[in-house]
């Protein structure tokens, strides 16, 4: 029996019944003066409209050299800490300043266990990511889970330090089933960029999403 | 019983319809008259049939008076209302009541490609000297009822204007006259190939010399959509119709600065249909209709059969009216129609003989007639600030540059190219004679004198090199100390940029992305032409506020502070690279570059400059947010007036090109901007018909935030290329060099 068909489905579910909800964080994304547009317990809306391009809420704004710069909130759900202290002050670059909390939603269950049934392919460095172009371009046509990927191809691009260097895939064959990174947003070394899923635990993974579909509501 | 019941349903009918005119079932005393009807009603079966005629009877004079009275008290809203009604006639009841027979063209009922519009081939008959003269006509227009869950409003999609379009063809291959009926509220805003912009420039342009008689006459009239198939030799109107530049609800939101998903006041909507001068009788004053037919009270409706006779015996009457003209000989018929035309009588003995057919010198005259006719369109809403000695000095200057252009490029220029023409023929039989036979002893000669590679001729791009950017300007953006996002630093990771760097050496261009950020027009015309090279004219034709809109006229006067400006088209004769061309530029300090009278009138003087001096045109458009609504049908009229001056500037062979910049959207680039056939675009700029709020509010479905784009456009086809606003001079002049040729005045 592999690995994957040994996940303890009831743990994961039950964990998630007792705190269904996610913390996301927002961190300043450069230095500058900081001032609040929201409270804590305040509700705020994510990224809205058909094509996600309405922008949700001002949480504050950072000015740096005169730039004042909007943070909009990305993410539905309740303010549930706000750095005060911070209030009109200046913030370094990565400071925590507020976070959110977000009711989990069935999808979004189903992608956190499908982060522990699928292989995940893991950032190598802390850097930007950009799929290769080739993936990209059969990612555009034929869709995002009809590409499949073996060991040794060029998967995507690592930008760091104004340098482009490809990354290769390594790992077993299988389809791109998710993808857990925007491309040109920094990513922490060891968080899964995308995960794979070999065509043989195609079932599996399938099994998982009607379990969770059928168990939660 | 019956035939009381059908009066009942009559009267009933009447109490709805005037309240919903007045668009409110209290008005007058509309609802005791409502509630003294329901008590005849229901006392159908205790009442004689007498007393019952009797109490009906009452009740319809009493409605007859209450008619009278809201017939009276019409507001533009009121008219809006009447348009909208479910019980106005449409095409269809035109087409089975006024036309003998007809049959329906590119698709019938909702099996047709848009059911929006409806092209028929159809004949009409008339009366003269006792016997019954069949012609045919092309019949084509809006149709909103009979059948309105497919026929989306009488709003067409490009593909119903280009059905239009198609059938007009038809028309002129066959030589019959267009009836065109206009029951639209606007053009459905998609930018589905081609694009609803695109597609009404198409047909403004080609109806602008279509050469048959085209008759138009307007019912509902929004503002693009109308002039898809507006463009024509006699425009009639319905005296209970509309035709305006905006929805009296879309030019209040305008105006008023409402907030997407707000409710609009009914008083703004109100005040904003008066404004907006939208009735056939304020149209009639400003000139952009020619004759209003008289509709029964409270507007005509589906069943009103004397009506439609009236409307045969108009579009019969205009039709030859506009024929008339053509012909030589026409002086008693002339006088004849004028008679019967003053005692307003009409019934089917009551028309002249004239035939449809015309010859080529009549197609000439009429062409001509149509082009006077449009040329003179709007002239009330702009002023010059001239003077009558100023007037006198440009009208001599202008007949002097006439006649030595004609001189230098007609006659001299002319006899010059046939004389190089023939001459170059003969060189060239001389030398093919020539090279059989001392191509061998060349060939020796040239093996022993062998000189090392010829030099290169100078490309245009490298001209460019010489001379970038005017080092002498720098955009005032440029003056202030801090930093800027670029708009797509997410998806692209742009750092941020300084604002000197920005505005100065990088041209408002992001180095990382090639996002472009707007920049002040005075930019372009330091940047884009030659150093010095600029000389204006028409500077002092001003935009007047020409409905006298009060609130408008403060903003008008700001614009001009503002600005220092008095309108928003500058139109000057430039050099790019050595090249004269004449622009017409568009800009946005200047009410966000909206086209009215004014500008219309700058821009048909600009394309008939560069034709009297052969030099292509260039329309550059900073930006444009469409027509002035302030001006009303006044604004609307620019449309076919500016694409005829196009048009006959092409004709003559001069070269138009189109660059869109930051904004371009509605009645300009559905015009005089779209015709062209070489559109290009500076990148990061949108180009649409309507923008997604409109489109939003119109259609009820939100647009992706690309919809507009550059890229989108050149997708479709609308634009050639996208151009990088740092190399718009060497592009341009490329373009200037391709397109045009080597005289840039091609024909």
């Amino acid at each position: 029996m592999s690995q994957h068909d040994t996940v303890n489905y009831e743990a994961v579910l039950s964990k998630f019944r007792e705190d269904p909800f996610t913390y996301v964080d927002i961190h300043a994304m450069h230095t500058g003066q900081i001032r609040f547009h929201v409270h804590e317990g305040d509700q705020v809306e994510g990224l809205t409209g058909d094509f996600r391009h309405i922008k949700g809420t001002l949480l504050c704004e950072l000015t740096r050299e005169r730039n004042q710069k909007p943070i909009h909130c990305t993410t539905k759900g309740e303010v549930s800490f706000v750095n005060k202290d911070l209030d009109g002050k200046f913030v370094q670059a990565g400071e925590k300043i507020m976070t959110i909390r977000h009711p989990l939603k069935k999808r979004e269950i189903i992608e956190q266990i499908l982060r522990k049934v699928l292989v995940p392919f893991a950032a190598p460095e802390k850097a930007k990511y950009y799929f290769a172009m080739d993936i990209q371009s059969r990612i555009e046509k034929f869709g995002q889970r009809s590409v499949s990927v073996k060991a040794g191809d060029e998967l995507f691009t690592m930008s760091l330090m104004k340098r482009d260097t490809p990354v290769f895939y390594a790992g077993e064959s299988g389809l791109i089933h998710s993808v857990y990174f925007k491309q040109g947003q920094s990513m922490e070394q060891g968080e899964p960029l995308v995960g794979i899923c070999p065509p043989e635990k195609i079932a599996v993974v399938e099994k998982v999403i009607t379990r969770v579909k059928a168990e939660w509501e | 019983m019956q035939e009381i019941r059908k009066r009942l349903t009559k009267v009933e009918e009447r109490i709805n319809y005037i309240g919903q005119v007045k668009g409110s079932a209290d008005w007058g005393n509309i609802d005791s008259v409502a509630q003294r009807f329901k008590g005849v009603q229901d006392a159908i079966f205790d009442l004689s049939a007498e007393q019952m005629a009797e109490k009906i009877h009452n009740l319809e004079e009493e409605l007859a008076f209450l008619e009278e009275r809201a017939e009276e008290s019409l507001t533009g809203m009121d008219r809006v209302r009447i348009v909208r009604s479910p019980l106005r006639f449409s095409l269809k009841d035109i087409l089975e009541n006024v036309y003998e027979d007809y049959t329906e063209l590119g698709g019938e009922e909702e099996d047709s490609i848009d059911a929006s519009m409806v092209c028929a081939k159809a004949t009409v008959s008339a009366i003269i000297k006792g016997k019954t003269v069949t012609q045919q006509v092309m019949v084509i227009g809006h149709e909103k009822g009979h059948g309105e869950e497919y026929r989306n409003g009488g709003c067409s999609k490009p593909w119903g204007n280009e059905k239009a379009l198609r059938f007009m063809m038809v028309a002129q291959t066959e030589g019959i006259p267009i009836h065109s009926y206009i029951f639209t509220p606007g053009s459905f805003p998609t930018e589905d190939y081609p694009g609803a912009g695109q597609q009404i420039a198409r047909n403004i342009y080609a109806m602008t010399k279509l050469e048959v008689p085209i008759i138009s006459i307007i019912s509902e009239g929004g503002s693009g959509g109308a002039e898809a198939i507006g463009c024509s030799d006699y425009r009639l109107m319905f005296s209970h119709g509309y035709y305006s530049v905006i929805s009296p609800e879309g030019g209040a939101a305008i105006e008023g600065k409402v907030r997407e998903g707000e409710k609009i006041p009914a008083e703004m909507v109100e005040s904003c249909a008066e404004r907006l001068k939208i009735s056939a009788a304020d149209n009639l004053r400003l000139k952009t209709i020619d004759r209003v037919v008289d509709e029964p009270v409270l507007g005509a409706k589906r069943d009103d059969f004397e009506f439609f006779k009236r409307i045969k015996y108009e579009m019969i009457r205009a039709t030859d009216e506009v024929v008339l003209k053509t012909k030589s000989l026409r002086a008693f018929r002339n006088y004849e129609m004028k008679l019967k035309r003053s005692t307003k009588e009409f019934g089917d003995d009551a028309h002249i003989d004239v035939s449809w057919e015309l010859n080529r010198d009549e197609l000439a005259r009429l062409l001509d007639m149509r082009s006077k006719k449009y040329r003179q369109m709007g002239c009330e809403g702009l002023c010059t600030k001239d003077g009558i000695l100023g007037c006198l000095a440009n009208r001599v200057k202008e007949k002097s540059s006439k006649y030595f252009y004609n001189i230098r490029y007609d006659l001299l220029h002319s006899h010059q190219k046939q004389v190089k023409q023939v001459m170059h023929d003969v060189t060239s039989e001389s030398s093919a004679v020539i090279k059989h036979v001392t191509g061998p002893l060349a060939g020796i000669f040239g093996f022993f004198t062998r000189k090392p590679d010829t030099e290169r001729l100078p490309a245009s791009r490298d001209l460019d090199r010489e001379e970038l950017y005017d080092n002498t300007y720098t955009s005032p953006l440029a003056n202030e100390d801090r930093t800027i996002t670029c708009p797509n630093s997410e998806q692209s990771g742009c750092k941020d940029l300084w604002v000197p760097d920005l505005y100065g050496q990088f041209g408002g261009v992001c180095e990382n992305c090639g996002h472009h950020f707007p920049l002040e027009y005075q930019w372009y015309l330091k940047n884009l032409f030659d150093r010095d090279s600029i000389r204006e004219f028409n500077s002092k034709i001003s935009a007047r506020n020409p409905l006298d809109s009060p609130a408008f006229e403060k903003r008008l006067q700001d614009a001009f502070k503002k600005t220092g400006r008095r309108s928003a088209m500058i139109t000057f004769d430039a050099r790019v690279h050595g090249v004269e061309v004449v622009v017409a530029m568009l800009y946005s300090n200047f009410r966000n570059g909206t086209v009215g009278a004014t500008e219309g009138e700058k821009f048909v003087q600009a394309a008939e400059r560069a034709r009297m001096m052969r030099r292509p045109l260039l329309s550059y458009v900073h930006t444009t947010g469409g027509i002035r609504i302030q001006e009303g049908t006044l604004g609307v009229t620019q449309m076919p007036k500016c694409t005829m001056a196009v048009r006959e500037y092409v004709d003559a062979g001069g070269l138009y090109m189109v660059v869109y910049d930051n904004n371009s959207y509605a009645g300009p680039v559905a015009s005089f901007l779209g015709c062209s056939y070489y559109q290009f675009a500076i990148r990061s700029s949108r180009v649409g018909f309507a923008g997604p709020r409109v489109i939003r509010d119109t259609t009820g479905e939100d647009i992706p935030p690309d919809y507009h784009s550059a890229r989108n456009a050149l997708k479709r086809g609308h634009i050639q290329g996208i151009w990088d606003r740092r190399e718009f001079r060497t592009n341009l002049h490329k373009s200037l060099m391709t397109m045009g040729g080597k005289s840039l005045y091609y024909r």
